[in-house]
């Protein structure tokens, strides 16, 4: 064996001591640009909090890809979800009429919307795929309100961080940070294919992510916090029972 | 401090200098050892929550499969023929699966940049142009087909089908089975085109396929490894020493 020199120990320490700080400093810079996922404690931070930050650097603008009319899907499948309740059917028999997106938190001007008011703002559409985290896939096209329209009339206080929705069913809650609320293919869903956007499809309103998988994309959305944390929200993990609360991943951009 | 430890301490020398495999060899190929079963793993429990294959863009319970797998699901919604459902576990195997993959990314970049500038690839996995010559290739191939016993040279360097296939899973199969996987990236999906590979779900099953083969390459490998001496060619890849020193010559 070799013995260690004084200048392979000090040579060592140095580079060991460079190394910690590096990471302290990334680690600090990554807090402040947001590139920590609320999951990024236990076994598999690590790996979580290096992907979701990669791709925010490298895919913070990129746009999901779209496509032609003649790409839709004939034969989209309809993940089924818990039994609605009544609560839902009351709604459901109205034809949607009172059900309505109430938008709180960190914001200058709370407010509800009507479906029909959501409706009369601009639209955008895109066709877009839908894919689940088992690894099947279909492409729709979506039509429904920007996100940041919606986010930009309520004003948005400058420290807003997140987007918390929720849905009628308790269980099913999510969150996405400000550069996935802010990005315009972002919506809150009305339309699916030229119609209505059918109830086992997430009708009256979907939010709907492309840049993340379907699990992302949480049905029959009824209000959207605006936050700086997401800690108060059940467990603090970004999801609910459905999501980071059943062990998936809160990003799923991947 | 008289011969016999001289001699040692020569003996010992020369092994510091010249192991069989270089320390950063043998450690990218441990990691990357343990890294490719966690995929393995989680890839195969991801799997079983949608056992079906498709060409293409799309594909789901809806569509016509290009095949299955005959297995259980964990998931009530594919038809398997089985009258019950596995439990899910695609939380974890889905976060196993991507910090593996960012072991195995960076533990191949390393390997790969050592391999071009510390002259690895060009000593040690570049075949020799006269081994590659119709009549060599068969004659190893003959060699491997009757197990015969590796020559005492061949615990010193690699031979020409192992070569050749270390190259093809280093140069084609690890890049392919990367770029597929980020091709089912929905947010990535806009750099690394799926669409150069037929669509999301064609990216899915060569990312399927892709797997098999290594999984065929691991098997052949350990086989090998057993057929031409286990415990040596273990130590030579895990403290780099080899035993018999004197067949180097």
């Amino acid at each position: 064996m070799n013995k260690l020199s004084r200048r392979q120990i000090i040579t060592t320490g140095l580079a060991a001591a460079a190394g910690i700080s590096g990471l302290a400093v990334a680690a600090k810079l990554a807090g402040r640009y947001g590139l920590i996922p609320p999951d990024s404690g236990g076994i598999y931070g690590p790996g979580e909090t290096l992907t979701y930050a990669a791709q925010r650097v490298l895919t913070r603008h990129t746009l999901a890809r779209e496509f032609s009319q003649s790409q839709i899907s004939k034969d989209p499948f309809a993940y089924p979800v818990d039994p609605l309740g009544e609560e839902f059917q009351r709604f459901q028999s109205a034809a949607f009429a009172d059900w309505r997106l109430v938008v709180d938190g960190m914001i200058a001007r709370p407010a509800s919307f009507s479906v029909a008011e959501l409706k009369s703002f601009p639209a955008r559409t895109h066709i877009t795929m839908i894919g689940c985290e088992e690894g099947w896939t279909y492409i729709a096209e979506w039509t429904g309100v920007p996100l940041s329209h919606i986010l930009e009339l309520v004003g948005t206080l400058p420290r807003a961080r997140y987007v918390v929705y929720r849905s009628i069913q308790p269980e099913a809650w999510d969150s996405i940070d400000m550069a996935e609320a802010m990005h315009p293919q972002t919506l809150v869903s009305y339309g699916m294919n030229g119609g209505e956007l059918p109830v086992p499809f997430g009708g009256p309103l979907r939010m709907r992510v492309p840049r993340q998988l379907g699990y992302k994309n949480v049905k029959y959305i009824n209000r959207l916090t605006v936050t700086d944390k997401l800690k108060q929200f059940g467990k603090g993990l970004g999801s609910g029972e459905l999501g980071a609360e059943d062990g998936y991943a809160w990003y799923a951009g991947i | 401090m008289h011969n016999a430890g001289a001699i040692d301490t020569l003996s010992q020398m020369a092994e510091t200098i010249s192991p069989r495999h270089a320390l950063l060899v043998r450690v990218t190929h441990w990691l990357t050892v343990l890294s490719f079963l966690a995929l393995l793993v989680s890839g195969v429990e991801i799997l079983i929550s949608h056992p079906r294959f498709y060409w293409g863009e799309t594909g789901n319970v809806n569509t016509r499969p290009l095949f299955t797998i005959p297995i259980p699901s964990s998931r009530s919604i594919v038809p398997t023929g089985y009258g019950y459902v596995l439990p899910d576990q695609n939380g974890w195997s889905r976060y196993l699966h991507f910090q593996s993959a960012w072991i195995v990314v960076g533990t191949g970049l390393l390997y790969v940049a050592f391999g071009f500038f510390g002259g690895h690839f060009r000593r040690n996995l570049l075949p020799a142009r006269s081994d590659l010559s119709p009549k060599r290739l068969g004659i190893s191939i003959a060699q491997h087909l009757r197990f015969a016993r590796p020559s005492s040279e061949e615990a010193w360097s690699y031979n020409v089908l192992q070569r050749l296939a270390y190259l093809v899973v280093i140069f084609l199969c690890f890049p392919l089975i990367i770029w597929t996987g980020l091709a089912m990236s929905p947010a990535f999906e806009s750099l690394a085109p799926s669409a150069v590979l037929g669509g999301h779900q064609s990216a899915r099953t060569i990312h399927f396929f892709v797997t098999a083969f290594l999984v065929v390459f691991l098997l052949i490998h350990v086989l090998m490894v057993v057929l031409a001496g286990f415990r040596n060619r273990m130590r030579a890849m895990i403290s780099g020493r080899v035993t018999e020193p004197q067949e180097r010559v």
